[in-house]
């Protein structure tokens, strides 16, 4: 297929991966950052009050640890990038496309698979992960500054609670859905993109396009890994 | 030798090619004429694969474009220079970038390279602009980058897609003398589409009407500067046309 012959064109989509994986995951750090923070302060304040009285409240710990690790770390964080990260794509490919920049490519003997979309795609799969992996630690981290300040939680009941029912299952799941949604949400940027008609009204269709196909497609992937691998 | 057989191409409803049939030869320059909307950029961009026939082919050295593997059809396209109507410079490179991404595929040393990028800005008259991107240029500048691109490559075919219009005449007679040139020093084949009838006759060993989807008339610039078809005639001296006044037989073809 020609998805197989772009990937076997190393030698056109090597030297674009690392730039993109700069513009796809670094620049999205800081965006991340600020929705785990939230989300894990009010993890532990929503956990307080789930446990008053009936659980120990070291459970707030396993609470906050399992659900950012294992659900909202990887979906939040995928959700934001497909806005980020799939809008930014299929802009500017739906640009290329419009322009006839992708025409152009092709007359100068390059497949656009290997030269736009591969570079992305493996960008995403690279990045998201590790977009996630720091969003995890920023909100167990705000989880737990959140618990020992506001919850009169100890450090050392909040980390009990949280190694609890760890297992390292819930890190390697975590990363590994995050992965799964950056190829959905890269390619699905990179496709709306290269699909795009008609000038800039089409290139603002598209690229709305391709951010909903990308929230859809992280939904139904998180369902499917919670069917396939819990 | 490039060769339509009538070739059909419709988008949906609007049918755009409708047995266009034309022989490019080698060697030569054959200019397309016709009226906006007619078809020319489509007809270019079948000879590059860029669009598919519905029906008919189009044929490049004997070999059928759209059956042609992805390989060989990489392999052709690296032989075709393409000049696009609004430039289609990568914007988010520089001007040399933009001439170097094609010469990447062709497999020349550094040195070579450099030199081929200097010498097609030079030869369009754009030595300073190197290190700069598209959108600090004009419109104009833009266009003869994309011809800077394309003669880089210094491949056997040129198509250049209304290659003078919007320049200032001045300007416009620069690039005609630089599509001579490549014809006559480089002996590429070139196909020009325009409207502008002076570069037509400039530039032009041979001019093709395409018209109502097909090739209305094709000739020498003597033939068709003396032509009687009323079409072509109305069409080279730019007269106001109404092609429902034409008699009913002459509108057809
Ligand atoms: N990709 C496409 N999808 C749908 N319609 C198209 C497409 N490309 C061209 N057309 C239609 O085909 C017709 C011919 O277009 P084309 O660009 O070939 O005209 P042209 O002869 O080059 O005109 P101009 O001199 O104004 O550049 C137009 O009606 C255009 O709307
Ligand atoms: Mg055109």
């Amino acid at each position: 297929m020609d998805s197989a012959r772009a990937l076997a064109d190393a030698r056109t989509w090597a030297p674009h991966v690392l730039p993109q994986m700069r513009r796809l995951g670094v620049d999205s750090v800081p965006i991340a950052l600020f929705i785990a923070t939230f989300t894990g302060i009010v993890l532990a304040l929503l956990s307080k009050y789930i446990f008053t009285g009936a659980v120990p409240m070291y459970f707030v710990g396993a609470l906050v640890g399992k659900t950012i690790m294992m659900e909202l770390g990887p979906v939040l964080t995928g959700l934001a990038l497909a806005g980020r990260v799939g809008a930014n794509i299929a802009a500017e490919v739906g640009t290329m496309r419009v322009t006839e920049q992708v025409d152009a490519l092709e007359t100068l003997a390059y497949n656009p698979n290997s030269y736009l979309v591969v570079p992305r795609v493996l960008a995403g799969v690279l990045m998201f992960p590790v977009v996630t992996a720091l969003a995890v630690a920023i909100g167990v981290t705000a989880g737990w500054i959140t618990a020992i300040n506001l919850l009169d939680l100890s450090t050392l009941e909040f980390v009990k609670g949280l190694r609890l029912f760890y297992r390292f299952k819930d890190i390697w799941f975590g990363l590994l859905k995050a992965a799964s949604f950056g190829a959905a949400v890269t390619l699905a940027g990179c496709l709306m993109g290269l699909a795009t008609r008609g000038g800039a009204e089409g290139v603002g269709r598209n690229t709305t396009r391709a951010v909903v196909i990308g929230c859809e497609a992280i939904l139904v992937l998180d369902a499917f890994w919670a069917l396939v691998l819990l | 030798m490039i060769r339509f057989t009538d070739v059909h191409k419709a988008f949906g409803p609007k049918v755009v090619l409708a047995g266009m049939t034309l022989d490019i030869p080698a060697g030569q320059t054959t200019v397309i004429i016709g009226f906006s909307g007619s078809g020319k950029s489509v007809a270019l961009k079948h000879i590059v694969g860029l669009i598919e026939p519905d029906a008919g082919q189009v044929e490049v050295d004997g070999q059928v474009v759209h059956d042609l593997a992805p390989d060989a059809l990489s392999l052709l396209r690296a032989g075709i220079g393409y000049v696009f109507q609004f430039a289609a410079l990568f914007d988010s490179m520089t001007v040399g970038d933009n001439i170097r991404l094609g010469l990447r595929r062709h497999g020349l040393d550094p040195d070579e390279v450099a030199t081929r990028v200097r010498e097609s800005l030079h030869l369009v008259d754009l030595d300073e602009a190197e290190a700069r991107y598209p959108a600090e240029l004009s419109g104009g500048m833009r266009k003869r980058v994309g011809i800077a691109r394309a003669i880089a490559l210094r491949p056997r075919y040129i198509l250049y897609d209304e290659p003078t219009t919007g320049l200032d005449p001045v300007t416009s007679a620069v690039i005609d003398e630089l599509m001579v040139r490549a014809r006559r020093e480089l002996g590429v084949t070139g196909v020009v589409v325009t409207h502008d009838m002076r570069s037509a006759y400039t530039v032009g060993d041979r001019i093709a009407m395409l018209y109502q989807g097909r090739i209305r008339q094709v000739g020498t610039i003597e033939e068709i500067r003396q032509t009687d078809d009323p079409v072509v005639r109305n069409f080279i001296e730019g007269r106001p046309f109404d092609p429902d006044r034409l008699p009913a037989a002459e509108a057809r073809a």
